[in-house]
């Protein structure tokens, strides 16, 4: 086929595209932004059942009082391999990695991202950093069991593997810090003629905001980590207080990046609300600019207040006044957009389809861990439960709750475009009810538990608190068959006949007006974008 | 449709692999970021013992291998404009001298650690744990920072020694000198990290 009756010979899915390479290799080599997608979504639900499962496990645990099928070490190392997974593996670099790489370059209308090698690059960085983290937990003198947190002194005291687990983190940080630079040149070099920065979809803006932050943050954890594979290979002191340092200096260093990451997390979830909320509303986003500008704050503020982590570590009672001060001032820009959604759906006239009953549910469990975060931001209430099983349950409203509902919301919203097949409604609500009940069957007591004083992290309890562990544990259960259902439902309708349309939800940003899946080249012509992104003035021709 | 062909087709963007690069170097100016952190305190909390410390390093050595890097910097800014110039020629003998410029530099790294080495002041060993924990901590951020500055340098190596068969190939040429200039680019962090790590430990008193 000559190069010239390519241009004009039609339609082709990116998925069906004849590549150099067959089969396996025709992915795993391509640097097609779409099929890097993929090979992230694959990974990430691999390791997503893993973490998944040890969770079970733990919470299979805790269903009684004393042992009841783990030993407090095996305990020790599930939950640090369970954060390591969850938060390292998949909610930091969870919905950049899979839907910006995917809709990113579509949403602004270009071909691909900047650097398609790099992206490439990246994906390889993530899978060495997984498996040299998930060494550690076979090789050497046991698994890590010092948390996903890696706090010193353990984690050069401890005689389990640990540098395994922090160079894995270190490479996985080069990759994270490695996509957050290609999208922000790519946001910044190839939007589409016309699409000025305030045309920009709203995802792509929090992409833009949580890029920053990967980009000025992660190195901070990096040179930590380094710090920590020096002070365990060549016992430099850099955290030892036998040899003159300081391990609250660690935690400084840690949550200077730990902190600023929950929002490399949640940005792209805000982001990703943000586009669902308007398409099934059938009305433009309320207050564009305040959406924007709320997201550029909170990657700003975001990096001063990780001192709230450390509010019972020993600091100065000024730090903490600051700290605690910031910490109520960041949540102000993720109310304003709050405030947006809701006013968005003011009088609209909503489609109650799938993804928007993610996105609704989105809006009850980031509140709700949200108002729950600022429980701990106050000093005295902080002192109170931190360190209890409420501060589990706050971070799992926020991170899994917020992430989580976010990354089913999209998968839901962007599954016909991304197999050109259709879901089985049905199927999904019952989906999304168990994943709901579960959820909050699950976490709800953990806030109670923790405010009467159940520390986190320990495999054992006293039995006053027996009751509301099991219901705790149940829910983990229900959730898990939620979970399932949904990943049983999308791999049938992707091997399904399902043809979805081109634009099945009506939405108005550029990835609706193209072919789904879409082609290699993802626009037959480049567009031009003179609209704001959610113009609903004209009324929906396909439906 | 091959996806080579189309691959291949797309735009050369030098702005773009320029941005690019810079949001690497503020990258790699946190990286050492933390660690300047890590100095600052810990110099406020062994301000004596830093000072003992800072004395056993060589003033000569270290300002010879600030010059030299100077000079190198210098260098490969004029071979980014000798490119632009269409002389391959003279941008060839500029890197070249960047180059060595750096080999030296290791070089004299080299036996700038072995001394260190001699006299038993390195992290881990019973002469430095005797003089106690102010130089221990000293002396482990000596290594552990100009160990990292040293990776950078090896790293810049590499891209100045591609870039410098690049030039001499004609893939890199005054029509596309990104390459070039993207070593470059890197080179002058290097150069400028070392500004900063030259007096926290040569200088200050």
């Amino acid at each position: 086929m000559s190069s010239e009756s390519q241009v004009h010979s039609g339609y082709v899915s990116f998925r069906d595209v004849e590549t150099k390479y067959k089969g396996i290799l025709a992915w795993i080599l391509s640097t097609d932004h779409k099929r890097i997608s993929f090979l992230y979504l694959y990974s990430m639900i691999t390791f997503f059942i893993v973490g998944m499962l040890l969770g079970l496990a733990m919470k299979l645990e805790l269903i009684a009082p004393g042992k009841t099928v783990m030993t407090a070490e095996t305990y020790n190392a599930f939950f640090t391999l369970h954060g390591i997974i969850m938060i390292f593996l998949i909610v930091i670099p969870g919905l950049p990695a899979v839907f910006g790489n995917f809709f990113l370059p579509i949403l602004i209308g270009a071909k691909d991202v900047a650097f398609p090698k790099l992206n490439l690059f990246s994906w390889y960085l993530y899978v060495l950093g997984a498996v040299v983290a998930l060494t550690s937990q076979f090789l050497g003198d046991g698994a890590p069991d010092t948390g996903w947190t890696f706090y010193a002194p353990y984690s050069f005291k401890t005689h389990t593997n640990m540098l395994p687990a922090v160079i894995g983190a270190f490479i996985l940080g080069f990759s994270s810090i490695l996509t957050g630079l290609n999208f922000i040149v790519t946001m910044h070099r190839m939007r589409a003629p016309g699409m000025d920065w305030f045309k920009m979809p709203l995802f792509a803006w929090s992409l833009y905001g949580a890029g920053w932050i990967q980009l000025l943050a992660t190195p901070i954890v990096g040179i930590t980590l380094l710090m920590v594979v020096g002070e365990r290979l060549f016992q430099i002191g850099f955290f030892d207080p036998a040899l003159g340092g300081d391990p609250v200096l660690y935690q400084h260093l840690f949550w200077i990046y730990s902190h600023p990451a929950v929002y490399i997390m949640i940005l792209p979830a805000m982001g990703i609300i943000s586009e669902i909320i308007p398409t099934f509303s059938n009305k433009s986003i309320f207050g564009y600019k305040a959406v924007v500008y709320s997201t550029l704050a909170i990657a700003f503020v975001g990096y001063f207040v990780w001192g709230h982590h450390m509010f019972t570590s020993g600091m100065s009672s000024t730090a903490l006044y600051i700290f605690s001060f910031l910490t109520f001032l960041v949540a102000i820009p993720s109310a304003i957009k709050v405030f947006n959604w809701v006013a968005t759906l003011y009088k609209a006239s909503i489609q109650m389809e799938v993804p928007f009953l993610w996105a609704a549910s989105f809006l009850f469990v980031f509140m709700i861990g949200g108002l729950t975060g600022l429980f701990l931001g106050s000093i005295a209430t902080d002192v109170h439960v931190h360190d209890t099983a409420f501060v589990v349950a706050h971070f799992h409203f926020i991170v899994f709750g917020g992430v989580g509902y976010a990354f089913l919301a999209a998968m839901h919203y962007w599954f016909p475009k991304m197999y050109g097949k259709m879901y089985d409604k049905e199927i999904a609500i019952f989906g999304w009810i168990s994943f709901t009940v579960g959820f909050f069957m699950l976490y709800t007591p953990m806030f109670l538990l923790g405010y009467q004083g159940m520390p986190r992290r320990y495999y054992d309890y006293v039995a006053q608190f027996h009751g509301w562990n099991i219901v705790s544990s149940i829910g983990a259960f229900i959730l898990a068959a939620g979970f399932i259902t949904i990943l049983v439902n999308f791999i049938r309708a992707a091997y399904g006949d399902k043809i979805a349309p081109n634009d099945p939800w009506g939405g108005k940003t550029l990835e609706w007006s193209i072919e789904s899946p879409p082609s290699l080249e993802n626009f037959e012509e480049v567009p031009f974008v003179d609209k704001h992104p959610y113009d609903y003035s004209e009324p929906t021709s396909e439906k | 449709m091959s996806q080579d062909h189309l691959t291949h087709a797309e735009h050369r963007d030098d702005e773009a692999s320029k941005l690019g690069m810079w949001l690497f170097i503020f990258t790699e100016l946190l990286l050492f970021g933390g660690l300047f952190v890590v100095y600052a305190v810990y110099r406020y909390m062994n301000a004596e013992a830093f000072h003992l410390a800072h004395e056993e390093l060589s003033v000569t050595m270290g300002t010879i291998n600030t010059v030299i890097l100077l000079i190198s910097s210098a260098t490969v800014a004029m071979s980014t404009s000798a490119i632009r110039l269409g002389d391959t020629k003279k941008a060839l003998i500029l890197i070249a001298i960047t180059i060595i410029a750096a080999l030296v530099f290791m070089v004299n790294k080299y036996f700038e650690w072995g001394g260190k080495f001699e006299h038993g002041l390195y992290p881990g060993s019973a002469e430095l744990a005797a003089r106690g924990q102010g130089e221990v901590l000293f002396f482990g951020l000596y290594f552990f920072m100009t160990g990292l500055h040293g990776l950078h340098i090896i790293v810049g190596l590499v891209l100045l020694t591609i870039s410098y068969i690049g030039v001499k190939r004609g893939t890199i040429n005054g029509e596309s000198p990104v390459m070039l200039d993207n070593s470059g680019l890197y080179w002058h962090l290097v150069d400028l990290i070392w500004i900063f790590l030259f007096p926290l430990f040569y200088l200050i008193k």
